[in-house]
């Protein structure tokens, strides 16, 4: 199963894949930019993010709020996501509709400033600010998201701090940063464009030509400070959070290959093993036999920068205590290094792996995001047909030596969360459990 | 600034291409089970679903909990093998298995690559018919339910949601407690009580096999054949819910979390059961109210006042009459003003016929998004098993885009006098009533109650 690929680039340096299916009479118009919290500069936490907002807004030919009524009304499904290093803006339409698809997003990248407002502005970070409150402020555990990127990545460092952002910072940005953002890091150059679906080529190239075709190449962005990061943490730090949650809960992180090299393929496999269904090591030691946890999960955040981070993310069983959690995970940990895994071990985790890549395969929006992000992080969407092999590749050697090299105790933070009664000493309440409420 | 050529009007569409729902067959097994094949030959990939009629709506009284935890003991081991082993099985053929129940139905679902589809289907054969319910793993898994229902207690999207639906229905009716059980229900599940259900419930008579991917009707019924042709069992008595609402008049509940930032509100009342005539005209008025994203409430909620980052509609489909809910979270300081804009909202919808271009908001997007819905061999096999499971017509998705398009804007008005009851709205709050009781009282739209988050009154 190959998904095809047909490859080019606008003069003014959009890169753009097509990908044909005919099967239904729908196709997916995918967006990455290659900006995202990282570049954020300091005092503007969250911006990347209400940046995104933003984009549904308007643009010099489309009202506030239209692009969602456009979208919807012809018969499509769309959103936008900001992570630490891109944002993408999706939608997956009748085929009929790609015209209308393309130009919105042309619009939006060429003539977004005309239709940015204050009270656009004002309303969109009132938004953001709940969408804070709501994942955040007011969800058990909510401040994970936060918590764990600072503890992992140093003060300095571009994945260090909050992507939602704190309610300080987000009260700060201005129309000012609107325009300098987007004049920044908008341009088609830092941009790819992915088409999926049911679409002539010519036309589509055509249509694409046309629309984004006369946006002008952008000035070229500000380097990212260096991302480069030691193999190791270099020790283990821990956080314990007191929160009002019921039951104890673990995140055991380690700094990880980053993603995109082979040892990230490695590492995938060992987070499947670990953590990825009821056969995981997790799943059968923890939860089933030893009934220390009711959740346990393994993943990693697949940064394609300098280092990625590898989790494992425990929920205690009532009864449990945060300590006895912690060191019966660490057993686990301890035992995989020492011992490493088995081939069968392996099977069952890329068995596992293959599954849920084709299952995806078979959507457009997932094709086209796939081939966004293979064509973001490494100029080569292509790399889509080649996941099943490195995958295949991957041994019980290899993931042993990993397993040894990545999970020792030079390499380790924990963040533990707590219920906040639980606690009787109120120093560490103070020093580490301060709400993340504005104004921290 | 100015980037010529990129086109100042909107391009205009050409004629849609022709679509159909995957074609597929339904065919009756002598012993009863249905079988539906749909044969999808993009990828190498195939998705099952059995649907057995041992939903939560079938449970005996005292013992709610007992479907769900019945569905998800049949992946704890086989009278072959243990639940270990299971696992490991399943897992090294690749496939994705799960198992749950819903008020209707339970299911068991598993997503495989069509070289491993035998292989796995053998198993899925044997978890259904020869289960061996252990007895220490059904300690285990009514332990991670109890798990479950401590964490709603500080969970307050989760905890509204269940204390909507206490606030809605009466007591006597299933629907007022948890879909898969309370504290006292679950703990008093034992073995023999599961055994039970499934004995009386998981019968090949009621229940349907869907297979749907790159597998033709004859091997997918020849394999169901093979794997279930003997399972033996005449039909279930169908279940009946009592719908008898907790109260006809309107009132605020608060549910106490201290020192929220947010609000988690609830809005609403008994809704239609999913045979109801009027289904498609509820499913538009449900899109313009508060379904879609530029729905009235999203716009009104969201765009104009930014009091909160989403706020949506819906009417819950089940056999029997489920709750329409009008569900947000809201900064807690404007509480009050987002119920008012609700309560508003759901006034103004029943007063006025919405315009024609108001209409083809919902319609057309509904029309348009059908083929976008069945890209997946699983989404595929689910809307099949909703088909058995509400006893819908062969001919219901090749009918359904006709059916949006001929809802009318007196059809949805109509829709809207008759199943939107503003005096009967429940208005359900989890958040802090030292900020938002007052003002809620000052709403004057119900007498207001405070209670705990076990949902008891406090005063």
């Amino acid at each position: 199963m190959r998904v095809p690929i047909v490859t080019f680039r606008l003069a003014n340096g959009l890169a753009v894949t097509l990908s044909e299916d005919h099967t239904a009479p729908i196709v997916a118009v995918n967006l990455w930019y290659h900006v995202g919290s990282a570049n954020e500069r300091p005092g503007r936490t969250g911006f990347a993010h209400l940046f995104e907002h933003m984009l549904f807004q308007g643009s010099a030919h489309v009202g506030a709020n239209e692009h969602f009524e456009i979208v919807q009304r012809a018969g499509g499904t769309l959103n936008g996501s900001t992570w630490l290093d891109r944002t993408n803006y999706f939608e997956t339409v009748p085929s009929n509709q790609l015209a209308t698809a393309l130009w919105l997003e042309a619009d939006r990248m060429g003539q977004l400033l005309p239709a940015m407002t204050q009270q656009k502005l004002d309303t969109q970070r009132d938004v953001v600010k709940n969408e804070r409150r709501w994942s955040v402020d007011n969800q058990p555990y909510g401040s994970w998201w936060e918590r764990l990127p600072a503890l992992a990545f140093p003060a300095e460092h571009p994945f260090h701090h909050s992507l939602i952002g704190s309610m300080e910072d987000l009260s700060e940005a201005s129309l000012e940063d609107i325009a300098q953002f987007f004049a920044t890091y908008y341009t088609p150059d830092n941009a790819v464009l992915s088409i999926a679906g049911d679409f002539d080529a010519t036309e589509a190239r055509a249509l694409v030509e046309q629309f984004f075709g006369p946006i002008p190449r952008g000035a070229g962005k500000p380097p990212l400070p260096p991302m480069e990061l030691p193999a190791h943490f270099g020790g283990w730090e821990r956080q314990v959070v007191p929160d009002v949650v019921m039951l104890p809960r673990l995140f055991l992180g380690f700094r990880a290959p980053v993603f995109g090299s082979d040892a990230h393929y490695v590492a995938t496999v060992l987070a499947t093993i670990l953590g990825t269904g009821k056969g995981s090591r997790f799943q059968r030691a923890l939860v089933r036999d030893r009934e220390i946890a009711s959740e346990a999960s393994a993943f990693t955040f697949d940064l394609a920068k300098g280092a990625d981070l590898f989790i494992a993310d425990l929920t205690a069983r009532p009864g449990i205590s945060a300590e006895v959690l912690e060191a019966e995970v660490v057993r686990e940990i301890d035992r995989v290094r020492a011992d490493g895994v088995s081939e069968d071990e392996v099977r069952r985790a890329v068995a596992l792996l293959e599954t849920a890549l084709v299952s995806s395969l078979q959507s457009a929006g997932d094709r086209a995001d796939k081939l966004s992000m293979f064509a973001t992080y490494f100029g080569d969407p292509g790399l889509v047909n080649e996941q099943t092999e490195r995958y295949q590749r991957v041994t019980a050697a290899h993931v042993s030596q990993l397993a040894r090299e990545m999970l020792g105790e030079d390499n380790r933070v924990s963040l533990v969360y707590v219920p906040a009664e639980a606690t009787a000493d109120s120093s560490a309440r103070a020093e580490v459990g301060e709400p993340v409420e504005a104004g921290r | 600034m100015t980037a010529p050529g990129t086109g100042t009007t909107r391009p205009s569409a050409g004629p849609p291409r022709d679509y159909r729902f995957p074609f597929f067959e339904r065919i009756t097994l002598a012993n009863g089970l249905v079988v539906i094949v749909a044969p999808v030959r993009k990828l190498p990939i195939v998705s099952a679903v059995l649907v057995v009629d041992a939903g939560a709506a079938s449970e005996p009284e005292g013992a709610n909990g007992v479907a769900q935890l019945t569905a998800r003991m049949l992946l704890e081991g086989t009278r072959k093998r243990n639940g270990d082993d299971l696992s490991e099985q399943f897992e090294r053929l690749g496939a994705a298995v799960g198992a749950s129940a819903d008020w209707d139905a339970a299911m068991l679902s598993m997503t495989v690559l069509a070289p491993h589809l035998d292989a796995a289907m053998s198993l899925f054969g044997e978890v259904v018919l020869e289960p061996a319910f252990p007895e220490r793993e059904l300690g285990r898994i009514k332990a991670e339910r109890l798990a479950d229902l401590l964490q709603l207690r500080t969970e307050p999207r989760g905890l509204a949601d269940e204390m909507f639906t206490r606030f809605v229905y009466d007591k006597s009716s299933r629907y007022a407690s948890p879909e898969h059980g309370d504290v006292a229900s679950v703990k008093a599940v034992d073995r023999s009580a599961v055994e039970q259900f499934y004995r009386s419930r998981y019968r090949p008579a009621g229940a349907t096999l869907i297979l749907a991917g790159d597998i033709g009707v004859s091997d997918g019924v020849a394999l169901a054949e093979r794997l279930f042709g003997g399972w033996t069992g005449d039909g279930a008595p169908a279940a009946v819910v009592s719908e008898k609402p907790a109260r006809v008049t309107r009132a605020i509940h608060i549910v106490r979390k201290e020192e929220a930032p947010q609000s988690e509100i609830r809005v609403g009342h008994v809704g239609l059961p999913r045979s109801h005539p009027d289904y498609f005209p509820a499913l538009i008025l449900n899109g313009l109210l508060g379904g879609l994203f530029s729905s009235r409430i999203n716009l009104n909620l969201r765009e104009v006042h930014a009091y909160t980052y989403g706020a949506h509609s819906s009417f819950d489909w089940r056999r029997g009459a489920g709750p329409f809910v009008v569900s947000t979270a809201v900064k807690s300081e404007v509480t009050a003003d987002a119920v008012r804009e609700i309560l508003l909202e759901i006034s103004r919808i029943r007063a006025d016929a919405v315009s024609e271009d108001e209409l083809t908001l919902a319609t057309s997007y509904l029309d348009g998004v059908f083929p976008i819905r069945y890209e997946t061999t699983d989404s595929i096999a689910r809307a099949l098993a909703a088909l058995a499971v509400y006893d819908l017509p062969n001919d219901y998705f090749d009918s359904y885009r006709a059916n949006i398009r001929r809802v009318t804007a007196m059809g949805v008005l109509h829709a809207a006098d008759k199943h939107l009851h503003p005096d009967q709205l429940q208005l359900v709050v989890v958040g802090d009533p030292t900020v938002i009781a007052a003002p809620l009282a000052a709403l004057d739209a119900g007498p207001v109650s405070v209670y705990d988050s076990e949902g008891q009154p406090e005063r």
